[in-house]
């Protein structure tokens, strides 16, 4: 494990492949600077993000997890982000019941064209992520 | 004079050989004693001779709605996995089913586990089951031999003891916090309807939890489930845990260890409370039958204040409305987005 001063938290970012991962895409292509802490995995919708998903990225140390879909309204599948809303909802309150710090896991809303709008959630999720520190709780370690 | 439990249980057996007789129905499931004190396990009558078996009594904790779509299953003429389904109405089960039980078997037909047709649900009001942790409690060093129950108190008996108890203060927590003795959806009634319960708080516990800070919670989570040895009675008693795949039981991606790693039992835990989100009706089964005494049920329980809170709904009170997470409101609370809050300025 690092120490401290050069520790540099991972944040596993879930995109929902027509919105916030075109968005990634904008903030890139547009030059906007983020932190390089988050790995992109796309998904078709924010509606195939399951808490398993979510868990398994902490468990396998991640110091983050951000889930981005598109605005309610804008789903390529019409409803997806609506379901996934209210189960996001349920989850994100579930987690914290269990004690998993507030931060950890973030929920965004972002569109193809907010690719400046994406470098911020961005740096806000990597600062709330930097002020917990590294990840203990749910995280694997192999012995 | 006949106890309460008495009479239901009279009553059950009659109308169990009233149906099996008329071959109203094929199967009639409910309870039947169990071989040590203070159990009774799930038991199907086929025959009007058999319906002497059944039983009603404080126990009854397992709920028979877990077991009603495999029993309705194996009542269909056998056949291979692709042959079409037999012409005419299938072979009938009826069912006993308390307000909880009810839930259960309303969220099951929504669910398209059970066909309403082949149901005959006898429902009965809930006087609340005893938890028998608590009545074990009670007598540490003791080994409990005969417990006879009357309408309020329990006479608790062993080898050189013999006590009385009061019923209410041995029921199952579950039970205490419940609003809705009485079956929501029912075909013949068996004994009294059940009042609806007032209760000022019947998410107490999940308040003090709550309540707690972020750290204090953990080491709550932590404690609560460290003796947990991942044995799943409490999936296996549930009846929403219906899936062919349990997520435990998946390897590629394996999301759950098979391990008493205390990560790997707080995944299952808080991932297979989560999968009864909106659909849990705090039946109880799953808290009696853990052999580890632990109380996995809060978990479900929070997670019902909160669909309630957000989506105003509870489990499989209404058989018409569809299920609160199988529907959405354009305007359901987002607070919890980062965008939404105004918080994705905060950092900045
Ligand atoms: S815990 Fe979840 S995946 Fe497993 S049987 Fe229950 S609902 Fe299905
Ligand atoms: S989770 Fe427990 S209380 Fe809820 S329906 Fe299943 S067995 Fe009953
Ligand atoms: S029944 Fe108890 S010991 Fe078994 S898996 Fe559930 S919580 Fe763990
Ligand atoms: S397609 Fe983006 S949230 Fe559904």
């Amino acid at each position: 494990m690092t120490n401290q001063t050069s520790w540099e938290p991972k944040i596993i970012a879930f995109l929902c492949t027509w919105c916030s991962y075109a968005g990634a895409d904008l903030a890139g292509v547009s030059r906007f600077q983020y932190p390089p802490n988050i790995r992109i995995v796309k998904v078709p919708c924010s509606g195939r993000v399951s808490g398993n998903m979510i868990l398994s990225a902490l468990k396998s140390g991640a110091d983050g997890v951000l889930i981005s879909g598109c605005h309610p309204g804008d789903c390529h599948y019409i409803s997806g982000n609506y379901f996934a809303r209210r189960r996001f909802g349920l989850f994100s309150n579930l987690l914290d019941f269990v004690g998993i710090e507030p931060g950890r896991v973030s929920f965004s809303w972002i569109s193809a064209s907010e690719g400046e709008q994406f470098a911020e959630v961005v740096k806000t999720v990597t600062e709330r992520v930097k002020k917990l520190g590294p990840a203990t709780r749910l995280v694997k370690k192999l012995e | 004079m006949p106890t309460i439990n008495e009479k239901i249980t009279e009553e059950i057996r009659a109308k169990a050989k009233e149906l099996l007789e008329s071959k109203e129905v094929a199967a009639f499931l409910g309870f039947c004693l169990g071989s040590l004190p203070m159990t009774t396990r799930p038991f199907v009558a086929r025959s009007p001779e058999e319906a002497d078996k059944l039983v009603w009594n404080s126990f009854c904790v397992l709920n028979p709605a877990n077991y009603l779509p495999e029993l309705l299953k194996s009542l269909e003429p056998p056949r291979g996995p692709r042959d079409p389904a037999p012409k005419g109405p299938l072979p009938k089960a009826a069912v006993l089913a308390t307000g909880c039980w009810s839930r259960n078997i309303s969220i099951q037909i929504k669910e398209n586990q059970l066909d309403r047709e082949r149901v005959v649900i006898v429902g009965v009001a809930s006087r609340g089951k005893v938890d028998q942790r608590k009545v074990k409690a009670r007598f540490p060093d003791q080994e409990i031999l005969k417990i006879e129950e009357e309408d309020h108190k329990l006479t608790v008996s062993g080898q050189d003891f013999e006590e009385e108890i009061n019923r209410w203060d041995v029921v199952r927590g579950n039970c205490l916090t419940c609003l809705h003795p009485d079956p929501v959806m029912l075909d013949i009634r068996i004994g009294e309807p059940g009042q609806e319960r007032k209760n000022d708080s019947p998410f107490q516990q999940v308040n003090e939890i709550e309540n707690k800070s972020t750290d204090k919670r953990w080491q709550w989570f932590q404690d609560e489930f460290a003796s947990c040895i991942r044995c799943y009675a409490c999936r296996n008693a549930c009846p929403l845990c219906y899936c062919d795949t349990c997520f435990v039981d998946d390897s590629k991606p394996q999301w759950v260890d098979k391990s008493i790693d205390p990560v790997d039992t707080g995944l299952f835990h808080i991932l297979r409370a989560y999968h009864c989100a909106g659909r849990c009706t705090d039946c109880g089964a799953c808290e009696s039958v853990c052999p580890m005494d632990i109380n996995m049920r809060i978990l479900t329980k929070k997670l019902s204040k909160d669909v309630m809170a957000l989506y105003g709904s509870e489990a499989g009170m209404d058989p018409e409305a569809p299920l609160p997470l199988s529907t959405y409101k354009t305007d359901d609370p987002q607070d919890f987005i980062l965008t939404e809050s105004g918080a994705a300025k905060e950092g900045m």
